[in-house]
């Protein structure tokens, strides 16, 4: 990985492509090129998770009996940290981020968020926990405490070394990161829809964005005071959750929950509106059921605030409290049922085209309903008891994290690829990605189920060869082959793409799109919209194709100015986490003051704007 | 003030202070937390000090007064702001902040003398709630006080254009966010725990 880093470094270095890099990319303000960047940083990631993943797959393939496997225990337990925590917090929430950054400005007829600044600085506290988290690997190591660090284990009695702090510094910053942006993002949808566009004629994801983002505001401050209680326990001997001195670990699992468990609503919530913007194009018909789906975006909001419960029922708080946070949970599966029936009926009798976005919405009706099916199971204390911290657990989120998240995100970036780059890609190497990823996923995750019927807990780093496990774990891997062989062919499907890009290059609106963003050119320009379109309609853009008529307000283009303190303010929240990290107080204080100074600095700035005359 | 205001101008503000209101609403889910945490942890004191040894009422009704005192006259100088009046909207500001920094002094000196004591934040759980709880208010009091110190300087020297009337709008509506929240440690910590 370090290799290949290098040459990538060296290829840049010798290409003489810094200056262009840093003059239209890393200082750059466009929300477009700032999703572009979110998109890229988190592929890279997503290969990291991957081979974690594929590393765990083997390990569970070998080590039975007297074998002890490939790995150390040591090296297994950083392991499936490392996939945990990457996966969430640097592939899925960096993917989002991109998607939205990327679609929701031109879907809701804006030229830029509400706050450009803070989304560049966003960004870049994303990349800077992303390099913490990456910096580990070559400095000191990971923590070994699972990808929630449930104390007291995350405690300095029982992880002295500095693992735990790398993932408490890495989330840190890309968790600050992501709070801003959904306040900038929420602010965005409540102040910069287009004239005409009310809320109940905003597009579908920007309603499935606006109850994502309702979600960070309300969880992501929860994640940002329960990693700090964690950090003074560690750093100044404070008592939150020790063993001893009064901790209550329990409240560590409480809080960390209660932003948990909307953080998965906050991933999924994207993806559903990304469905609902995609069926109805290749179905050609507007979208069943608008109002339905508007309430239940707001109901799994509300919800998904009051079910963390369910992942400690185990915890001892009583019957009448599980019962509770398990009719809870059961009672999200209604919403998000309403919204699978709505895709199906607005494909009823719908003129259907296949490309592969919709394959990866049909994968993922079959195996999402899977995985909510065995969430309900999960959900009933009784049954819980049972099922908790086995394999069957992790297959039932992976159902949902994989087939929800990732497949929805998926057809996200294929759909949205041409207003990215102006060309399509190509779509017989996406139809095989789509088939690899799909078979793949059934043959790595429904032997866990199984496996988890059987007894196999989680994160199991060797079991006894009577249990009669090998066979199904063989499975499984092979299915993790599967996967890879998928993403290998999105590899390819990428470059096959970039190669052909000439024969590829397409128009303003490749799918016959119904929304604002496929009014403007493909890729769209920096400033979105030459003129600010008055809305009249919810499918607009489908309305003025068939003979609405066109109000635009053309007036000047006002754009912020390109800025490298995102980028400052980034690299002294690294340093300062760093610091802590392994304790280099003057590092600490250094990098506090440059910032102090940075943010006074860009906050009295008023010189930020400039007018671009097209 | 100014009569002509472009939409933008109009609309840039409006996203300002609307997400402005929305971090806030982030903020107080932090502090949220916080006393959660301090509500779980405060009896246990581990063997050490309880709330009714160490707090002293009527030190916090007198930091309560001189913190509220210092947002009201905030508030003094955002009105005379908005009349234009450079010259008394510093000296109020400066008021204000004088107001801040006594209150900031007055905690570092009930912390230091409870650590001092033996009573320090890793003595017990219910001194490490506290102590992060009241530390976290005291903390965000600490960075509008160089916000302040900051908008003093650029008033001085750009005068009171429209940017800097928002920016201080915000900073006012900061203080008396921290006012409430304020106002819960003084009931929930200090009025509780004393009795």
């Amino acid at each position: 990985m370090l290799a290949v880093g290098a040459l990538f470094a060296g290829f840049i270095t010798f290409g003489g492509y810094w200056g262009y890099l840093w003059r239209e990319w890393f200082t750059s303000l466009d929300p477009k090129r700032i999703g572009i960047m979110y998109i890229v940083l988190s592929l890279v990631m997503l290969v990291r998770g991957t081979a974690d993943a594929g590393l765990m797959r083997l390990q569970q393939v070998f080590a039975v009996g007297n074998s002890s496997g490939i790995l150390e225990p040591e090296h297994f337990q950083q392991i499936f940290s490392a996939h945990g925590t990457i996966m969430i917090f640097f592939v899925a929430m960096g993917i989002m981020f991109g998607l939205i950054n990327v679609a929701l400005p031109l879907l809701i007829g804006s030229r830029d968020v509400a706050f450009p600044f803070l989304n560049s600085m966003s960004f870049w506290l994303f990349a800077a926990g992303a390099a913490l988290i990456n910096t580990s690997l070559i400095l000191g190591d990971f923590s070994r405490a699972g990808w929630l660090a449930y104390p007291p284990l995350s405690e300095l009695a029982y992880s002295p070394t500095s693992g735990v702090d790398y993932w408490i510094w890495s989330l840190q910053i890309s968790g600050i990161g992501s709070l801003l942006s959904g306040v900038n993002f929420l602010t965005t949808i409540a102040t910069m829809r287009a004239k005409g566009m009310n809320y109940m004629r905003m597009p579908m994801f920007a309603w499935t964005v606006a109850g994502s983002m309702a979600l960070v505001v309300f969880a992501f401050p929860i994640l940002t005071a329960t990693l700090s209680l964690l950090a003074l326990d560690r750093t100044l001997g404070m008592h939150f959750f020790t063993a001893d001195g009064g901790g209550n670990m329990m409240m560590y699992v409480n809080l960390i929950w209660a932003w948990g468990h909307p953080e998965v609503y906050i991933l999924v919530l994207p993806a559903f509106g990304i469905f609902s913007e995609i069926v109805p194009v290749f179905s050609k018909k507007k979208l069943f059921g608008y109002t339905s789906m508007v309430w239940s975006v707001v109901a799994i909001s509300f919800f998904s605030f009051i079910v963390w419960l369910h992942h400690f029922f185990t915890m001892g708080a009583g019957g009448d409290v599980n019962a509770f946070f398990g009719i809870m949970t059961g009672v999200i599966a209604i919403p998000t049922g309403v919204k699978i029936f709505n895709w199906l009926f607005t494909m009823y009798r719908g003129s259907i085209r296949f490309p592969s976005p919709m394959w990866w919405f049909l994968g993922f009706v079959g195996l999402f309903t899977i995985g909510g099916i065995t969430g309900v199971m999960l959900s009933q204390p009784a049954a819980d008891f049972q099922l908790h911290n086995s394999l069957f657990l992790v297959a039932h989120f992976h159902n949902m994290i994989v087939s929800g998240v990732l497949f929805g995100y998926f057809a996200g970036l294929t759909y949205w690829f041409p207003k990215m780059f102006g060309f399509t890609l190509d779509e017989k190497w996406g139809v095989r990605a789509f088939w690899l990823w799909f078979w793949g996923f059934i043959l790595a995750f429904m032997p866990l189920y199984l496996l988890g019927f059987m007894g196999a807990t989680r994160r199991l780093d060797h079991y006894d060869a009577s249990l009669g496990w090998q066979p199904l774990f063989i499975v499984a891997a092979i299915g993790a082959v599967v996967i890879v062989l998928g993403f290998l062919a999105q590899v390819i499907q990428l470059f096959v793409s970039i190669r052909d890009r000439e024969l590829r290059r397409v128009g303003n609106d490749p799918w016959d799109g119904r929304t604002l963003e496929w009014s403007v050119s493909s890729p769209a320009p920096e400033y979105g919209f030459r003129a600010l379109p008055i809305v009249s309609s919810r499918d607009e853009f489908w309305a003025r194709k068939h003979g609405a008529p066109i109000h635009d307000e053309a007036g000047e283009i006002v754009m912020p100015k390109n800025s490298w303190l995102g980028i400052a303010i980034a690299a002294c929240a690294y340093f300062g986490g760093f610091a802590i990290i392994w304790h280099i107080w003057w590092l600490l204080a250094l990098a506090l003051i440059a910032l102090l100074i940075i943010v006074i600095e860009r906050t009295f700035d008023e010189d930020t704007e400039r007018i671009i005359t097209v | 003030m100014n009569d002509t205001l472009t939409h933008e101008q109009l609309n840039a503000d409006r996203a300002s202070v609307l997400g402005f209101w929305v971090y806030l609403m982030t903020d107080l889910v932090l502090f949220a937390s916080l006393f959660a945490t301090f509500m779980v942890l405060r009896d246990n004191t581990y063997g050490g000090v309880s709330g009714k040894d160490i707090f002293d009422l009527s030190f916090a009704l007198k930091e309560t007064i001189i913190l509220l005192m210092g947002s009201f006259l905030s508030g003094i100088a955002l009105v005379l702001a908005a009349q234009d009046k450079i010259a008394q909207t510093l000296r109020w500001i400066a008021a204000a902040g004088f107001f801040g920094a006594w209150f900031i002094t007055l905690e570092i000196s009930e912390f230091a003398s409870l650590i001092t004591d033996g009573h320090g934040p890793d003595a017990s759980a219910f001194l490490s709630s506290y102590f992060t709880l009241v530390g976290t208010h005291g903390l965000h009091v600490t960075i509008g006080l160089v916000w302040l110190v900051a908008l003093f300087v650029a008033i001085q020297r750009r005068g009171l254009t429209r940017p800097m009337l928002r920016k201080m709008a915000l900073l006012t509506i900061f203080w008396h966010f921290l006012d409430i929240v304020w106002i819960f440690i003084f009931t929930i910590v200090y009025l509780f725990g004393a009795l």
